[in-house]
Protein backbone atom coordinates (compact mmCIF):
# COMPACT_ATOMS: atom_id res chain seq x y z
CA UNK A 1 0.00 0.00 0.00
CA UNK A 2 1.04 3.34 -0.82
CA UNK A 3 -0.25 6.39 0.68
CA UNK A 4 -0.36 10.13 -1.45
CA UNK A 5 1.24 12.91 1.19
CA UNK A 6 0.07 15.81 -0.53
CA UNK A 7 3.63 17.38 0.59
CA UNK A 8 5.90 14.65 -0.25
CA UNK A 9 3.96 13.08 -3.08
CA UNK A 10 3.06 9.14 -2.93
CA UNK A 11 5.17 7.32 -0.17
CA UNK A 12 5.62 4.11 1.19
CA UNK A 13 2.66 3.01 3.49
CA UNK A 14 5.67 2.14 6.53
CA UNK A 15 6.09 5.89 6.87
CA UNK A 16 3.07 6.95 8.45
CA UNK A 17 1.36 5.77 11.37
CA UNK A 18 -2.42 5.14 11.44
CA UNK A 19 -5.21 7.03 13.32
CA UNK A 20 -8.54 5.74 12.40
CA UNK A 21 -11.77 7.27 10.57
CA UNK A 22 -11.20 11.59 10.17
CA UNK A 23 -13.99 12.45 12.43
CA UNK A 24 -14.56 16.14 13.83
CA UNK A 25 -13.88 16.83 17.33
CA UNK A 26 -17.07 17.89 19.17
CA UNK A 27 -16.88 20.71 21.41
CA UNK A 28 -15.95 19.69 25.01
CA UNK A 29 -19.30 20.49 26.25
CA UNK A 30 -20.71 18.89 23.57
CA UNK A 31 -21.94 16.13 26.19
CA UNK A 32 -21.63 12.56 26.34
CA UNK A 33 -23.50 11.35 23.36
CA UNK A 34 -21.13 13.33 20.94
CA UNK A 35 -18.15 12.29 22.54
CA UNK A 36 -18.94 8.36 23.05
CA UNK A 37 -20.28 8.70 19.14
CA UNK A 38 -16.21 10.34 18.17
CA UNK A 39 -14.31 7.78 20.45
CA UNK A 40 -15.77 3.96 20.13
CA UNK A 41 -18.52 4.67 17.74
CA UNK A 42 -17.48 3.82 14.11
CA UNK A 43 -19.45 3.57 10.70
CA UNK A 44 -16.60 0.96 9.64
CA UNK A 45 -17.97 0.80 6.13
CA UNK A 46 -16.69 -1.93 3.33
CA UNK A 47 -16.01 0.73 0.82
CA UNK A 48 -14.82 4.50 0.84
CA UNK A 49 -13.27 5.75 3.76
CA UNK A 50 -11.96 8.87 5.09
CA UNK A 51 -9.58 8.41 7.54
CA UNK A 52 -6.45 9.70 9.08
CA UNK A 53 -2.70 9.23 8.42
CA UNK A 54 -0.10 10.53 10.28
CA UNK A 55 3.34 10.88 8.19
CA UNK A 56 5.19 10.56 10.85
CA UNK A 57 8.67 9.45 9.19
CA UNK A 58 8.44 12.17 6.43
CA UNK A 59 7.13 15.63 6.30
CA UNK A 60 4.66 15.32 9.64
CA UNK A 61 2.13 16.21 8.25
CA UNK A 62 -1.57 14.90 9.04
CA UNK A 63 -2.92 13.65 5.73
CA UNK A 64 -7.25 12.81 5.41
CA UNK A 65 -6.63 9.59 3.12
CA UNK A 66 -10.04 8.65 1.09
CA UNK A 67 -9.26 4.52 1.02
CA UNK A 68 -11.50 1.57 -0.12
CA UNK A 69 -11.18 -0.47 2.72
CA UNK A 70 -12.77 -3.57 0.78
CA UNK A 71 -9.67 -3.10 -1.88
CA UNK A 72 -7.11 -0.74 -0.05
CA UNK A 73 -7.28 1.32 -3.54
CA UNK A 74 -6.08 4.30 -2.38
CA UNK A 75 -8.57 7.52 -3.68
CA UNK A 76 -7.11 10.70 -2.55
CA UNK A 77 -5.52 12.62 0.08
CA UNK A 78 -6.08 16.48 1.33
CA UNK A 79 -3.96 17.89 4.46
CA UNK A 80 -6.05 17.40 7.35
CA UNK A 81 -6.27 21.06 7.90
CA UNK A 82 -7.75 21.15 4.34
CA UNK A 83 -10.50 19.04 4.95
CA UNK A 84 -11.61 21.14 8.49
CA UNK A 85 -9.69 18.98 11.00
CA UNK A 86 -7.21 21.12 12.68
CA UNK A 87 -4.94 18.89 13.66
CA UNK A 88 -2.43 20.26 17.12
CA UNK A 89 1.26 19.26 17.01
CA UNK A 90 0.96 16.27 19.13
CA UNK A 91 0.68 13.20 17.23
CA UNK A 92 -2.00 11.72 19.57
CA UNK A 93 -3.74 14.79 19.83
CA UNK A 94 -6.84 15.51 17.03
CA UNK A 95 -8.50 18.94 17.50
CA UNK A 96 -10.83 20.88 15.95
CA UNK B 1 -25.79 -41.03 12.05
CA UNK B 2 -22.79 -41.33 14.48
CA UNK B 3 -19.28 -41.89 14.88
CA UNK B 4 -17.67 -44.34 16.17
CA UNK B 5 -14.37 -46.66 15.80
CA UNK B 6 -16.83 -49.74 14.42
CA UNK B 7 -18.24 -47.47 12.39
CA UNK B 8 -15.15 -46.53 10.47
CA UNK B 9 -14.46 -50.22 10.91
CA UNK B 10 -17.49 -51.30 8.79
CA UNK B 11 -17.34 -48.06 5.87
CA UNK B 12 -13.89 -49.26 5.51
CA UNK B 13 -14.60 -53.29 4.54
CA UNK B 14 -17.58 -52.46 2.87
CA UNK B 15 -16.65 -49.41 0.33
CA UNK B 16 -17.11 -46.31 2.32
CA UNK B 17 -20.50 -46.24 0.94
CA UNK B 18 -22.76 -45.81 4.31
CA UNK B 19 -21.19 -42.00 4.43
CA UNK B 20 -24.05 -39.69 4.36
CA UNK B 21 -24.42 -36.08 4.52
CA UNK B 22 -23.62 -34.06 7.87
CA UNK B 23 -26.22 -32.01 7.59
CA UNK B 24 -29.09 -31.38 6.06
CA UNK B 25 -29.65 -28.85 2.31
CA UNK B 26 -33.38 -27.26 3.44
CA UNK B 27 -35.50 -24.33 1.88
CA UNK B 28 -35.95 -21.74 4.20
CA UNK B 29 -38.81 -21.42 6.07
CA UNK B 30 -41.24 -18.51 6.27
CA UNK B 31 -41.00 -18.02 10.09
CA UNK B 32 -38.89 -19.06 12.75
CA UNK B 33 -38.42 -18.56 16.82
CA UNK B 34 -34.86 -17.55 15.83
CA UNK B 35 -32.57 -16.67 13.30
CA UNK B 36 -28.70 -16.44 13.80
CA UNK B 37 -26.76 -14.49 11.19
CA UNK B 38 -23.80 -15.61 10.35
CA UNK B 39 -22.96 -19.52 10.04
CA UNK B 40 -19.43 -19.16 11.32
CA UNK B 41 -18.27 -20.96 14.32
CA UNK B 42 -19.83 -18.85 17.07
CA UNK B 43 -23.14 -18.89 15.48
CA UNK B 44 -23.00 -22.46 14.56
CA UNK B 45 -22.69 -23.49 18.56
CA UNK B 46 -25.03 -20.59 19.33
CA UNK B 47 -27.78 -22.71 17.43
CA UNK B 48 -26.42 -25.89 18.86
CA UNK B 49 -26.91 -24.74 22.64
CA UNK B 50 -30.37 -22.81 21.74
CA UNK B 51 -31.64 -26.35 21.18
CA UNK B 52 -29.37 -28.31 23.51
CA UNK B 53 -29.66 -26.82 26.27
CA UNK B 54 -32.69 -24.83 25.65
CA UNK B 55 -34.87 -26.93 23.45
CA UNK B 56 -35.75 -24.69 21.12
CA UNK B 57 -36.10 -25.60 17.92
CA UNK B 58 -37.57 -23.85 15.21
CA UNK B 59 -34.43 -21.91 14.90
CA UNK B 60 -32.64 -20.97 11.39
CA UNK B 61 -28.79 -20.27 10.61
CA UNK B 62 -28.26 -17.78 7.70
CA UNK B 63 -25.04 -17.81 5.80
CA UNK B 64 -23.97 -15.51 2.99
CA UNK B 65 -21.42 -17.69 1.74
CA UNK B 66 -21.11 -21.71 2.79
CA UNK B 67 -20.84 -22.79 6.47
CA UNK B 68 -17.46 -21.99 8.02
CA UNK B 69 -16.33 -20.16 5.45
CA UNK B 70 -15.18 -17.03 7.67
CA UNK B 71 -12.56 -16.16 10.57
CA UNK B 72 -13.59 -20.32 11.72
CA UNK B 73 -11.35 -21.25 8.82
CA UNK B 74 -9.07 -18.53 9.02
CA UNK B 75 -7.61 -18.64 11.80
CA UNK B 76 -4.21 -20.13 13.93
CA UNK B 77 -6.56 -22.80 15.78
CA UNK B 78 -5.79 -21.83 19.26
CA UNK B 79 -6.83 -22.76 22.02
CA UNK B 80 -6.40 -21.20 25.66
CA UNK B 81 -8.17 -19.76 29.27
CA UNK B 82 -4.97 -17.53 30.12
CA UNK B 83 -6.60 -14.06 30.86
CA UNK B 84 -6.17 -11.77 33.44
CA UNK B 85 -8.96 -9.56 34.24
CA UNK B 86 -12.68 -10.31 35.75
CA UNK B 87 -15.24 -10.93 32.79
CA UNK B 88 -12.65 -12.37 30.19
CA UNK B 89 -11.33 -15.02 33.42
CA UNK B 90 -14.32 -16.62 33.96
CA UNK B 91 -15.61 -16.48 30.48
CA UNK B 92 -12.30 -18.07 29.32
CA UNK B 93 -12.15 -20.59 31.82
CA UNK B 94 -15.90 -21.67 31.08
CA UNK B 95 -14.61 -21.59 26.89
CA UNK B 96 -12.03 -24.49 28.06
CA UNK B 97 -14.25 -26.84 29.94
CA UNK B 98 -16.47 -26.69 26.71
CA UNK B 99 -13.86 -27.40 24.95
CA UNK B 100 -12.28 -30.23 26.58
CA UNK B 101 -15.89 -31.76 26.57
CA UNK B 102 -17.47 -30.74 23.12
CA UNK B 103 -15.85 -34.56 21.13
CA UNK B 104 -17.77 -36.13 23.02
CA UNK B 105 -20.61 -34.36 22.88
CA UNK B 106 -20.92 -33.53 19.27
CA UNK B 107 -19.68 -36.76 18.37
CA UNK B 108 -17.25 -35.16 16.02
CA UNK B 109 -13.45 -35.49 16.02
CA UNK B 110 -12.66 -31.63 16.26
CA UNK B 111 -8.86 -32.81 16.55
CA UNK B 112 -8.44 -31.05 19.52
CA UNK B 113 -4.93 -31.67 20.73
CA UNK B 114 -4.18 -30.18 24.48
CA UNK B 115 -0.13 -29.75 23.61
CA UNK B 116 -0.03 -27.25 26.15
CA UNK B 117 0.77 -22.99 25.36
CA UNK B 118 4.00 -21.88 26.62
CA UNK B 119 4.04 -17.64 26.66
CA UNK B 120 7.60 -16.75 26.54
CA UNK B 121 8.61 -14.09 28.63
CA UNK B 122 12.27 -11.83 27.87
CA UNK B 123 12.72 -9.34 31.12
CA UNK B 124 12.08 -8.42 34.77
CA UNK B 125 9.04 -6.72 34.21
CA UNK B 126 7.20 -8.97 31.70
CA UNK B 127 8.19 -11.66 33.97
CA UNK B 128 6.32 -9.93 37.13
CA UNK B 129 3.55 -9.48 35.18
CA UNK B 130 3.18 -13.22 33.63
CA UNK B 131 3.81 -14.76 37.65
CA UNK B 132 0.91 -12.25 38.20
CA UNK B 133 -1.38 -13.59 35.34
CA UNK B 134 -0.37 -17.23 36.05
CA UNK B 135 -1.73 -16.60 39.99
CA UNK B 136 -5.12 -15.22 38.69
CA UNK B 137 -5.53 -18.41 36.49
CA UNK B 138 -4.59 -20.25 38.90
CA UNK B 139 -7.41 -18.61 41.32
CA UNK B 140 -9.71 -18.77 38.62
CA UNK B 141 -9.20 -22.11 38.66
CA UNK B 142 -7.25 -23.36 36.02
CA UNK B 143 -3.98 -24.31 35.20
CA UNK B 144 -0.56 -22.38 34.91
CA UNK B 145 3.28 -23.01 35.71
CA UNK B 146 5.75 -20.81 35.36
CA UNK B 147 9.20 -22.53 33.79
CA UNK B 148 12.54 -21.59 34.45
CA UNK B 149 14.94 -20.91 31.60
CA UNK B 150 16.45 -24.41 32.19
CA UNK B 151 13.28 -25.89 32.45
CA UNK B 152 11.93 -24.33 29.05
CA UNK B 153 15.15 -25.11 27.34
CA UNK B 154 14.46 -28.81 27.92
CA UNK B 155 11.08 -28.23 26.19
CA UNK B 156 11.96 -26.79 23.16
CA UNK B 157 15.51 -26.35 23.12
CA UNK B 158 16.06 -24.62 19.62
CA UNK B 159 14.29 -21.29 20.16
CA UNK B 160 16.92 -17.80 20.12
CA UNK B 161 17.59 -17.58 24.40
CA UNK B 162 20.11 -15.64 23.96
CA UNK B 163 19.30 -12.23 22.00
CA UNK B 164 20.47 -8.87 23.45
CA UNK B 165 17.54 -7.64 22.95
CA UNK B 166 14.87 -10.80 23.67
CA UNK B 167 16.38 -13.02 25.87
CA UNK B 168 14.15 -15.49 26.88
CA UNK B 169 14.07 -15.98 30.87
CA UNK B 170 11.46 -18.58 31.36
CA UNK B 171 7.59 -19.12 30.27
CA UNK B 172 4.19 -19.67 31.57
CA UNK B 173 3.18 -23.23 30.70
CA UNK B 174 -0.91 -23.94 30.41
CA UNK B 175 -0.76 -27.40 29.67
CA UNK B 176 -4.64 -27.71 28.96
CA UNK B 177 -4.77 -25.23 26.18
CA UNK B 178 -3.79 -26.19 23.02
CA UNK B 179 -5.24 -26.15 19.39
CA UNK B 180 -8.17 -27.66 17.50
CA UNK B 181 -9.23 -28.31 13.92
CA UNK B 182 -10.79 -25.35 12.78
CA UNK B 183 -13.04 -26.48 10.25
CA UNK B 184 -14.21 -29.70 12.09
CA UNK B 185 -15.01 -27.09 14.89
CA UNK B 186 -17.49 -25.67 12.88
CA UNK B 187 -18.83 -28.57 11.06
CA UNK B 188 -19.03 -30.02 14.57
CA UNK B 189 -21.67 -27.78 15.47
CA UNK B 190 -23.32 -27.52 12.15
CA UNK B 191 -24.25 -31.48 12.46
CA UNK B 192 -25.00 -31.24 16.20
CA UNK B 193 -27.60 -28.36 15.50
CA UNK B 194 -29.02 -29.99 12.01
CA UNK B 195 -29.40 -33.65 14.09
CA UNK B 196 -31.98 -30.98 16.41
CA UNK B 197 -33.55 -30.06 13.43
CA UNK B 198 -31.71 -26.53 12.99
CA UNK B 199 -31.90 -25.51 9.61
CA UNK B 200 -28.60 -24.62 8.34
CA UNK B 201 -29.36 -22.45 5.33
CA UNK B 202 -26.34 -21.19 2.78
CA UNK B 203 -26.30 -18.74 0.33
CA UNK B 204 -28.20 -16.80 1.41
CA UNK B 205 -27.09 -13.16 2.74
CA UNK B 206 -29.21 -10.85 4.78
CA UNK B 207 -30.26 -7.99 3.03
CA UNK B 208 -31.84 -6.01 5.56
CA UNK B 209 -33.87 -6.24 8.82
CA UNK B 210 -36.97 -5.48 9.71
CA UNK B 211 -37.56 -3.02 12.94
CA UNK B 212 -40.78 -1.74 14.01
CA UNK B 213 -41.60 0.39 16.40
CA UNK B 214 -38.23 -0.46 18.33
CA UNK B 215 -39.03 -4.38 17.82
CA UNK B 216 -36.98 -7.00 15.14
CA UNK B 217 -39.94 -8.53 13.12
CA UNK B 218 -37.80 -10.10 11.16
CA UNK B 219 -35.22 -10.44 8.44
CA UNK B 220 -35.07 -10.16 4.22
CA UNK B 221 -32.42 -12.21 2.78
CA UNK B 222 -31.38 -13.07 -0.81
CA UNK B 223 -33.47 -15.96 -0.20
CA UNK B 224 -36.66 -13.94 0.46
CA UNK B 225 -38.13 -12.38 3.66
CA UNK B 226 -38.26 -14.52 7.00
CA UNK B 227 -40.07 -13.45 9.77
CA UNK B 228 -38.82 -14.32 13.52
CA UNK B 229 -39.64 -14.00 17.12
CA UNK B 230 -35.55 -13.43 17.46
CA UNK B 231 -32.69 -12.24 15.31
CA UNK B 232 -29.24 -13.03 16.73
CA UNK B 233 -26.31 -11.40 14.91
CA UNK B 234 -22.77 -13.40 15.03
CA UNK B 235 -21.44 -12.06 12.01
CA UNK B 236 -18.17 -11.30 13.06
CA UNK B 237 -15.69 -9.25 11.09
CA UNK B 238 -18.96 -7.90 8.90
CA UNK B 239 -21.24 -7.03 12.68
CA UNK B 240 -21.11 -3.32 11.82
CA UNK B 241 -22.37 -3.07 8.33
CA UNK B 242 -25.46 -6.39 9.46
CA UNK B 243 -26.11 -3.73 12.78
CA UNK B 244 -26.76 -0.90 10.24
CA UNK B 245 -29.08 -2.48 8.62
CA UNK B 246 -31.42 -2.18 11.64
CA UNK B 247 -30.51 1.69 12.23
CA UNK B 248 -26.99 0.80 15.20
CA UNK B 249 -23.46 1.83 14.68
CA UNK B 250 -20.92 -0.80 16.84
CA UNK B 251 -18.21 0.66 18.57
CA UNK B 252 -16.04 -1.48 16.05
CA UNK B 253 -13.32 -1.26 13.59
CA UNK B 254 -12.82 -3.89 11.35
CA UNK B 255 -9.07 -4.55 10.57
CA UNK B 256 -7.12 -7.46 9.33
CA UNK B 257 -4.25 -9.98 10.92
CA UNK B 258 -2.63 -11.83 8.58
CA UNK B 259 -1.13 -15.49 9.64
CA UNK B 260 1.34 -17.75 7.28
CA UNK B 261 1.83 -21.39 7.09
CA UNK B 262 5.17 -23.32 6.26
CA UNK B 263 5.57 -26.49 4.22
CA UNK B 264 4.90 -29.28 5.47
CA UNK B 265 7.50 -30.26 8.17
CA UNK B 266 8.16 -33.42 10.13
CA UNK B 267 7.21 -33.42 13.99
CA UNK B 268 9.34 -30.28 15.75
CA UNK B 269 7.13 -28.00 17.69
CA UNK B 270 5.14 -29.70 20.43
CA UNK B 271 3.63 -26.41 22.06
CA UNK B 272 1.97 -23.72 21.21
CA UNK B 273 4.44 -21.08 22.07
CA UNK B 274 3.88 -17.08 22.43
CA UNK B 275 6.36 -14.29 22.37
CA UNK B 276 6.08 -11.41 24.41
CA UNK B 277 8.38 -10.21 22.09
CA UNK B 278 5.62 -8.69 20.15
CA UNK B 279 3.04 -10.75 19.52
CA UNK B 280 4.51 -13.44 17.85
CA UNK B 281 2.98 -17.05 18.36
CA UNK B 282 3.75 -20.13 16.51
CA UNK B 283 2.24 -24.00 16.67
CA UNK B 284 2.45 -26.61 13.92
CA UNK B 285 -0.28 -28.17 12.84
CA UNK B 286 -1.22 -31.98 12.24
CA UNK B 287 -0.15 -31.79 8.97
CA UNK B 288 3.06 -30.52 9.65
CA UNK B 289 3.14 -26.48 8.86
CA UNK B 290 4.66 -24.57 11.16
CA UNK B 291 1.43 -21.74 11.58
CA UNK B 292 2.61 -18.03 13.13
CA UNK B 293 1.30 -14.56 13.26
CA UNK B 294 1.94 -11.56 15.05
CA UNK B 295 0.29 -7.94 14.85
CA UNK B 296 -2.86 -6.77 13.03
CA UNK B 297 -1.95 -4.72 10.23
CA UNK B 298 -3.09 -1.62 11.90
CA UNK B 299 -5.50 -0.27 9.53
CA UNK B 300 -9.07 -0.62 8.85
CA UNK B 301 -9.80 -3.37 6.11
CA UNK B 302 -12.64 -5.71 4.51
CA UNK B 303 -10.05 -6.89 2.28
CA UNK B 304 -9.10 -10.09 3.92
CA UNK B 305 -5.15 -9.53 2.65
CA UNK B 306 -2.66 -7.82 4.55
CA UNK B 307 0.32 -5.45 3.45
CA UNK B 308 4.28 -6.43 2.61
CA UNK B 309 5.50 -4.56 6.32
CA UNK B 310 3.36 -6.77 8.46
CA UNK B 311 4.67 -9.58 6.44
CA UNK B 312 8.27 -8.32 6.73
CA UNK B 313 7.68 -7.81 10.57
CA UNK B 314 6.50 -11.53 11.24
CA UNK B 315 9.61 -12.84 9.14
CA UNK B 316 12.20 -10.72 11.35
CA UNK B 317 10.08 -12.09 14.63
CA UNK B 318 10.22 -15.42 13.83
CA UNK B 319 13.59 -15.69 12.57
CA UNK B 320 14.81 -13.89 16.15
CA UNK B 321 13.24 -15.83 18.17
CA UNK B 322 12.96 -19.41 16.58
CA UNK B 323 15.55 -18.97 13.51
CA UNK B 324 15.15 -22.78 12.60
CA UNK B 325 11.91 -21.07 10.87
CA UNK B 326 13.73 -19.52 8.49
CA UNK B 327 15.04 -23.40 6.95
CA UNK B 328 11.53 -23.56 5.69
CA UNK B 329 9.86 -22.58 3.04
CA UNK B 330 6.82 -20.24 3.55
CA UNK B 331 3.87 -22.27 1.72
CA UNK B 332 1.13 -19.47 2.51
CA UNK B 333 -0.16 -16.56 3.99
CA UNK B 334 -3.62 -14.97 4.34
CA UNK B 335 -5.58 -12.63 5.90
CA UNK B 336 -8.49 -12.40 8.29
CA UNK B 337 -11.34 -9.69 9.15
CA UNK B 338 -10.97 -9.16 12.64
CA UNK B 339 -14.45 -7.00 14.68
CA UNK B 340 -11.88 -4.93 16.81
CA UNK B 341 -13.59 -3.04 20.06
CA UNK B 342 -12.20 -0.09 21.58
CA UNK B 343 -10.74 -2.39 24.90
CA UNK B 344 -10.06 -5.13 23.23
CA UNK B 345 -12.86 -7.67 24.77
CA UNK B 346 -16.27 -8.78 23.07
CA UNK B 347 -19.77 -7.96 23.46
CA UNK B 348 -22.26 -10.21 23.88
CA UNK B 349 -25.54 -8.38 25.05
CA UNK B 350 -29.46 -6.99 24.00
CA UNK B 351 -29.32 -4.49 21.50
CA UNK B 352 -31.37 -1.51 22.07
CA UNK B 353 -34.09 -2.76 19.76
CA UNK B 354 -36.39 -5.42 21.71
CA UNK B 355 -35.72 -8.86 20.07
CA UNK B 356 -32.21 -8.50 18.66
CA UNK B 357 -29.44 -9.82 19.79
CA UNK B 358 -25.63 -9.04 19.55
CA UNK B 359 -22.49 -11.37 19.49
CA UNK B 360 -19.43 -9.46 18.21
CA UNK B 361 -15.75 -7.87 18.79
CA UNK B 362 -13.82 -10.79 19.27
CA UNK B 363 -10.46 -8.74 18.25
CA UNK B 364 -8.41 -11.54 16.92
CA UNK B 365 -8.85 -14.34 19.82
CA UNK B 366 -12.78 -15.42 18.40
CA UNK B 367 -11.32 -19.35 17.83
CA UNK B 368 -10.84 -20.43 21.20
CA UNK B 369 -13.86 -18.57 22.44
CA UNK B 370 -16.00 -20.35 19.95
CA UNK B 371 -18.24 -22.82 22.51
CA UNK B 372 -18.36 -20.25 25.56
CA UNK B 373 -19.53 -17.82 23.20
CA UNK B 374 -22.39 -19.83 21.33
CA UNK B 375 -23.18 -21.26 25.36
CA UNK B 376 -23.65 -17.95 26.38
CA UNK B 377 -25.18 -16.15 23.58
CA UNK B 378 -27.57 -19.04 23.60
CA UNK B 379 -28.95 -18.26 27.25
CA UNK B 380 -28.84 -14.81 26.19
CA UNK B 381 -31.54 -15.12 23.76
CA UNK B 382 -33.57 -18.06 25.40
CA UNK B 383 -33.36 -16.85 28.96
CA UNK B 384 -32.79 -12.54 28.09
CA UNK B 385 -30.44 -12.73 30.59
CA UNK B 386 -26.90 -12.96 30.34
CA UNK B 387 -25.16 -16.27 31.36
CA UNK B 388 -23.06 -16.21 34.59
CA UNK B 389 -19.33 -16.24 32.45
CA UNK B 390 -20.12 -13.69 30.14
CA UNK B 391 -21.86 -11.08 32.68
CA UNK B 392 -19.59 -8.07 31.62
CA UNK B 393 -19.95 -8.63 27.78
CA UNK B 394 -22.18 -5.15 27.77
CA UNK B 395 -22.49 -2.85 24.67
CA UNK B 396 -22.90 0.16 26.65
CA UNK B 397 -19.51 -0.34 28.58
CA UNK B 398 -18.02 1.88 26.53
CA UNK B 399 -20.52 4.86 26.53
CA UNK B 400 -20.64 4.87 30.13
CA UNK B 401 -16.09 3.91 30.78
CA UNK B 402 -17.84 0.94 33.49
CA UNK B 403 -16.79 -2.01 33.29
CA UNK B 404 -13.84 -2.04 30.81
CA UNK B 405 -11.79 -5.02 30.00
CA UNK B 406 -8.58 -4.00 28.64
CA UNK B 407 -6.32 -6.82 29.12
CA UNK B 408 -3.52 -4.92 27.49
CA UNK B 409 -3.78 -1.56 29.72
CA UNK B 410 -3.30 0.66 26.82
CA UNK B 411 -6.38 2.22 27.16
CA UNK B 412 -10.01 1.93 25.48
CA UNK B 413 -9.42 3.51 22.49
CA UNK B 414 -9.63 2.17 18.88
CA UNK B 415 -6.38 1.39 17.26
CA UNK B 416 -4.85 0.86 20.48
CA UNK B 417 -5.21 -3.34 20.71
Amino acid sequence: MRITCPICGERDRREFTYRGAALKTPALEAGIEAWHAQVHLRGNPAGPLAELWHHEMGCGAWVQVTRNTATHEMLGSVLAEDAGLAVSASETEVET
Amino acid sequence: MRFSGWRVLKEGLTGNKGWGSHWRDPEPKRDYDVVIVGGGGHGLATAYYLAKEHGLRNIAVLEKGYLGGGNVGRNTTIVRANYYLPGNSEFYSHSLKLWEGMEQDLNYNAMMSQRGILNVFHNDGQRDATVRRANAIVNQGDDAEILSRDHLKKLVPFLNYDTNRFPIMGALLQRRAGTARHDAVAWGYARGADQFGVDLIQNCEVTGLDVEGGRVLGVQTARGPIRARKVALAAAGRSGQVAAMAGLTLPIESHVLQAFVSEGLKPVLDHVVTFAEGHLYISQSDKGGLVFGSYLDFYSSYAARGNLPMVEHTMESIAAMVPAVTKARLLRSWGGIMDMTPDGSPIIDHTPIEGLYLNAGWCYGGFKATPASGHCFAHLIATDRPHDAATRFKLDRFRTGHGLMDEEGTGAQHNLH
